[in-house]
């Protein structure tokens, strides 16, 4: 048994880490009222810089080629999220339907980019990835060190780290007020001297910034390349992870860890006696089901941002 | 014509243009002849019969999918799920294709019937869900996008092959293939299914304007507690919208799967065509006529993609980045708007 998770839980946390940072990303856009279906998009985006910059410059950095590409690609991603922002702020468009056109636009542009670059549908594997790490003396503490701590790659354990940071952001700053403020009532945020526009912005670019690591990560770790099946629904399934958690950092955090688990128990599942006969058709489709489950009501109420979805126009009742 | 109804046409044809100029900077930036790549483009969609025989076959499943995303925008709900009822409907018309042996007549109507019936299935859990329970078809409809990928894939691999990864050909009594298209476009994979399609743009259009059930329909859409208090049944139609929606969207996969492909196999990830119905849709204003045209054009930049690299050494994935800019300009249309306001103004 515990051999059994000494396999499944690193796994778990390997395959959750780009899901929790961009799960994070979904909650600071949707809190300040802002929907990101592009979260797939702007993942793409981040999976795409961090492999290309990684294969363009692993010579030059080494050792810190993927940590330098994780930064490049959170910049780029975030730029990128731009377009959404003016269009779903500033132009007061269907938030809905400028996510898609993020998806959609992400994926053409990054494959038209290495289609042109490298002249084949796919880039070449990546060579320097992150180091795997023991954490020094919490991976000596007996039966959970093996499991929690040890073998695990650097990023993963950030990810986790950086929801208690965001949980501390929106809960407990200034900031974090304003922009659950402005998710939830802009016109009272509004006649509070709060700059409705400026907090949506820094929300939906923050979500950018996020997914972008997000991808990146994805792609250095686990598929190591880029292609146009390399990020194929982990940006839904991290809004799914923000949804199921109930639009709370640290609820998307338990959340994604969950369908990290699952994922990998359909990957790894088929090495453990007690699972070899479940068809890993379940375990794939787990993480959605459960989240209309949890949609449904039947795993608590989850309720969206009052704003989420409707673009501010001052002066409008 | 009104002014209003003047704009709604000029939003989309500015977004077409905008788009396609876009288009041609992206490539002028990349280094590439914009001129070579679009004739390459506009030759590859309507430069010859076969070529005009593809165009035609892939205009097929994207009026269906746009018809479906439309008839759901129309009464008020979001149909992301177009592409996950596409499947099962694609499934389920390859399934009774292939399962049974009738006389062209019931069989071939029998297949399209039980792809709608599966998109209808699939379109009837967020329907309910969001009637019974107020969860956002949004998410769902993602959600329900995945199960049915994976549950298609499963179903292929175990019930309708032996862990193969692609279904049986179909029995030619379900086929919607067709010689006699097929030599008028010199052997394309064109089929009977771009009339099916036309049917359903016309049933849309008819159940949605002239009908008392279209006018409940678009009333909820439009205001769900005047439609309550004139003493519709709110819940009723949330959910026939969503029904009736997925009933096209599994139409266009019987399209897929009895016309183009014949079979069904394991799919690595979505087949797209779900997804540019919303393109489509929104294009075409979500009106059966708007859809048709918006159907063609999505359709010909598809296909003629195809010739782009080897005719003008551009990648196909240019034409994905002009239909997204094309939404994205549509969405925006406030931009839009706001110029042709001023203009007019100016003009006065």
């Amino acid at each position: 048994m515990l051999n059994i998770l000494e396999i499944i839980i690193p796994s778990a946390i390997f395959f959750a880490a780009p899901l929790i940072f961009t799960a994070l990303g979904g909650v600071f856009s949707e809190r300040s009222g802002v929907v990101n279906i592009g979260l797939e998009g702007l993942m793409v985006i981040g999976a795409f810089t961090g492999v290309v910059f990684n294969l363009t410059f692993a010579d030059q950095f080494g050792q810190l080629t993927p940590w330098l590409a994780m930064l490049v690609a959170m910049v780029v991603a975030s730029i990128f999220s731009l377009m959404h922002a003016v269009a779903a702020i500033s132009l007061r468009a269907d938030q809905v339907v400028s996510g898609v056109a993020i998806n959609f636009l992400a994926l053409g542009l990054s494959l038209f980019l290495v289609k042109m670059w490298y002249g084949k549908g796919q880039t070449d594997q990546v060579q320097v990835g992150f180091d795997k790490i023991d954490i020094p003396i919490l991976s000596k503490i007996p039966v959970i060190g093996p499991i929690l701590f040890s073998n695990g790659y650097l990023p993963s354990y950030l990810a986790i780290v950086l929801a208690f940071v965001v949980w501390y952001v929106i809960y407990k700053t200034p900031f974090g007020l304003r922009l659950r403020a402005v998710g939830e009532h802009p016109m009272a945020a509004d006649t509070m001297g709060i700059n409705v526009a400026k907090m949506r912005y820094i929300a939906v670019m923050l979500s950018g910034a996020l997914a972008g690591i997000g991808g990146s990560i994805y792609a250095t770790i686990i598929s190591r390349d880029f292609s146009h099946a390399t990020i194929s629904g982990q940006g839904f399934m991290a809004l799914a992870a923000m949804i199921f958690g109930k639009w709370h950092p640290l609820g998307a955090m338990g959340a994604a860890l969950f369908f990290g688990f699952a994922q990998s128990l359909s990957i790894v599942g088929q090495a453990i006696p007690f699972l070899k006969n479940v068809p890993t058709v379940y375990l794939l489709i787990l993480p959605y089901a459960l989240t209309i489950l949890a949609l449904t009501g039947f795993i608590g109420r989850a309720d969206a941002p009052k704003a989420l979805g409707t673009p501010y126009v001052k002066g409008k009742r | 014509m009104s002014e209003n109804r003047l704009t709604n046409i000029l939003v989309p044809v500015f977004a077409v243009i905008l788009g396609i100029i876009a288009g041609a900077i992206v490539m002028i930036v990349s280094g590439y002849d914009p001129i070579a790549g679009y004739s390459a483009l506009l030759y590859g969609a309507f430069g010859d019969r076969y070529y005009i025989g593809e165009t035609i076959r892939q205009v097929t499943p994207y009026i269906l999918a746009g018809l479906a995303v439309a008839f759901a925008f129309r009464t008020g709900l979001f149909n992301i799920g177009v592409e996950g009822q596409l499947i099962v409907g694609w499934l389920a018309a390859v399934w009774v294709g292939v399962a049974f042996e009738l006389p062209k007549v019931i069989h071939l109507p029998l297949a399209i019937i039980a792809a709608g019936a599966a998109g209808a299935l699939w379109g009837f859990i967020p329907g309910f869900l969001k009637a019974r329970f107020r969860v956002h078809e949004v998410i769902v409809t993602i959600m329900m996008n995945y199960i049915a990928l994976y549950v298609s894939n499963a179903v292929i691999r175990s019930v309708l092959s032996d862990q193969g990864f692609k279904s049986e050909k179909i029995h030619p009594s379900a086929s919607l293939r067709s010689e006699f298209l097929q030599s008028l476009t010199d052997y394309s994979t064109l089929h009977y299914g771009i009339i099916i399609s036309l049917i359903a743009a016309v049933v849309m259009w008819f159940l949605l304007e002239k009908t008392t059930t279209g006018y409940e329909l678009r009333a909820v859409g439009f205001n769900q507690h005047a439609s309550h208090y004139a003493g519709m049944n709110v819940n009723r139609n949330i959910i026939l919208a969503m029904v009736i929606s997925g009933a096209f969207a599994g139409i266009a996969g019987a399209m897929e799967g009895l016309g183009t492909f014949e079979n069904v196999s394991v799919k690595a990830g979505f087949t797209g065509v779900g997804f540019d119905g919303i393109a489509v849709a929104l294009l075409g204003g979500n009106h059966a006529f708007g859809i048709i045209l918006a159907a063609v054009l999505f359709g010909a930049l598809k296909v003629g993609a195809l010739e782009m690299p080897s005719a003008a050494d551009v990648p196909t994935e240019l034409v994905d980045i002009v239909i997204a800019l094309i939404i994205f300009f549509v969405a925006s249309s406030y931009l839009i708007r706001l110029v042709l306001t001023r203009f007019k103004k100016e003009g006065k």
